[in-house]
């Protein structure tokens, strides 16, 4: 992941906190309900007076709610300080930009690990399985309660990408633009076999203790660790980790033994390290599980066109990358190939990258130009 | 892409959006930047949309507020269901596709009306300059040499007029246009007319097909 520029320590942040009350409960696909629903999110920019300029970042699996400003425990910049902010494609001078911390998250919006009001513990596995449109039925929510009723974009890449593409389906009369990145209609056996190694990675570590590990004051690091470093290869492409690593030693020769002779091998412990400070393991089971059980067009049939009918009136931007292998370019075609059988405004850009699925998060100036081009258009277009 | 006349608006454009009716879907495959859809909104309020192969080409349409999806004409169209477009625009793109053919069956698929212009090779220029100096021609309508043109299918007016019957398609309307001038109709079965035309726009649709019984 990137450090963004410098811009993110200058970028005027709110941060909010919604709790919902009893009886405002957030319906789940899984057939239950949340009640005293928690959301977490970020907002830069002003809301306008006429409530048209939001524009609703939707956060990557591994991401949260800190998406142009620092992130309160790392200190590190929003993973997406390079397209918002001032000037920025998503210019904060004209946008109101809000990220919400999906459910099932640990940014703050409620998850497996808040504490279940019916027992005062942590919900741990108790905590309701939930899907992509969950998600998106409580970012709705928390548009009902900011007033705003229409989007004038909707934008996100991979699992970001994902709920855009829920949004269309399930709320199309509530968008004005959708961006939608490096993401797909479905998860592919694939991208499901990959989520199963993390998973199980995490349930194998004994610190698990059948996701209970809060109430026993430990924490299954190790397992989320190696379930980050395997899904962190599938953000990268060969050429990327070659380039980077090639087989350049840690140290002048080799250990005979299994510390980690290679570059890659510390870059990819550190990777997981990292990533068990900022974020929780029941969480990462949770959304790959809702990950896996997305199918934008199951609701519909299965047949995709029949998900965006009523969103053609959406002016839709789909972007791919041609070294991504975790959501390679043919799934961002057969959205634009359903996109326009629904008779929607779509236009469709694959950009030349080497740097695999993460170069969404990454300095890609081709990614960047086109989305402002896009972006600046339908503000003008929306009177902006 | 190379077309008649950068000077300006392309002479091809002029004409296309003379064709099109006011407020019509039109979708342009091969588009480039945009310049002809933007066109199109602006003079006829049409419903615009493009096919370009180039990831530059379609930011800079992006930039214009047009819709456009990257793609390649030969491969891409099965993108568009049937009968989406009033109109499906090809213009100075077809020599430079794989299968002319079937882009030219997809376009009257897609399109209610297909607008295709074409360089003609049996203009006069091309004739004299092949048979007096045994090269490859190179004429306005056919800017670059032989190493660098992007064409692969050339054709003469009457090789596509020919083609449009194989196709069982109906040639509405066809325009001649030579540097600089103003599009003049012409009849494309005239042989003196494929002697003349630096580069033809046709008008074409499909055969409208029988009456049942």
């Amino acid at each position: 992941m990137s450090d963004g520029g410098t811009a993110a320590d200058f970028i005027e942040t709110h941060a909010g906190l919604t709790t919902f009350p009893a009886g405002a409960s957030l319906r789940l696909d899984s057939g239950g309900a949340i009640e005293g629903l928690q959301v977490a999110y970020n907002t830069y920019g002003t809301l306008n007076a006429d409530r048209s300029n939001a524009a609703l970042v939707c956060h990557a699996l591994s991401m949260d709610q800190h998406a142009a400003s620092r992130h309160p425990s790392t200190g590190k910049p929003g993973w997406w300080s390079q397209v918002i902010g001032p000037g920025a494609p998503l210019d904060t001078n004209r946008l109101y930009v809000i990220c919400q911390n999906v459910i099932a998250g640990c940014g703050g919006s409620t998850g497996p690990s808040s504490i279940d009001p019916a027992t005062g513990e942590p919900y741990g596995l108790s905590f309701p399985m939930i899907t992509v449109a969950d998600m998106v039925r409580a970012q709705a929510m928390l548009l009902d309660a900011l007033g705003i009723d229409q989007l004038f974009c909707v934008i996100g890449g991979s699992m970001g990408g994902m709920q855009v593409l829920q949004w269309a389906a399930d709320f199309p009369e509530r968008l004005f633009a959708a961006v939608c990145i490096a993401a797909a209609p479905r998860h592919s056996a694939q991208n499901i076999a990959f989520h199963e190694v993390g998973r199980q990675a995490i349930m194998a570590d004994p610190d698990w203790r059948g996701g209970e590990y809060a109430r026993c004051g430990v924490r299954p690091e190790k397992g989320l660790a190696v379930a980050r470093m395997a899904a962190h290869i599938t953000y990268l492409s060969e050429a990327a980790l070659q380039r980077k690593f090639g087989r350049e030693l840690q140290r002048d020769g080799l250990s005979w033994g299994f510390d980690a002779d290679f570059q890659v091998e510390s870059y990819l412990r550190h990777q997981g390290a990292a990533f068990v400070d900022r974020f929780d393991a029941n969480s990462y089971l949770y959304i790959t599980r809702a990950l896996d059980y997305f199918d934008v067009a199951a609701a519909h049939g299965g047949i995709l066109a029949e998900a965006f009918r009523r969103a053609r009136d959406v002016r839709f931007c789909v972007f791919s990358f041609t070294s991504d292998w975790l959501y390679p370019t043919g799934e961002s075609r057969q959205i634009v190939r359903a996109l326009n059988a629904a008779g929607a405004r779509a236009s469709f850009v694959e950009i030349e990258s080497d740097k695999g699925h993460d170069a969404f998060l990454l300095d890609e100036p081709v990614l960047h130009a086109a989305l402002a081009g896009f972006i600046s258009s339908a503000g003008q277009a929306r009177g902006l | 892409m190379a077309g008649p006349g950068r000077r300006g608006v392309r002479e091809d454009f002029r004409e296309i959006v003379r064709l099109v009716q006011p407020g019509a879907r039109v979708l342009d495959v091969g588009c480039g930047e945009g310049e002809l859809l933007e066109m199109l909104g602006r003079e006829k309020q049409a419903d615009g949309r493009g096919l370009e192969i180039s990831p530059e080409g379609v930011s800079a349409c992006l930039a214009r507020g047009l819709a456009v999806v990257q793609g390649d004409a030969d491969s891409d169209l099965d993108y568009f269901p049937a009968r989406a477009f009033d109109y499906a625009v090809l213009s100075q793109t077809l020599p430079q596709v794989r299968q002319p053919r079937h882009v030219l069956s997809e376009l009257l698929r897609i399109g209610e009306r297909a607008i295709v212009s074409l360089p003609n090779f049996g203009h006069w220029r091309v004739r004299l300059d092949l048979l007096s100096k045994g090269r490859m021609p190179v004429t306005n309508a056919l800017a670059a040499p032989w190493w660098s043109t992007p064409n692969i299918h050339l054709c003469t007016v009457r090789d596509f007029t020919e083609l449009c019957i194989d196709l069982g398609l109906v040639i509405e309307s066809c325009a001649a246009l030579a540097n600089g001038r103003p599009a003049r109709p012409i009849d494309p079965h005239r042989p003196l007319e494929n002697w003349r035309a630096e580069s033809a726009i046709f008008l074409l649709t499909r055969a409208p097909s029988r009456p049942p019984g």
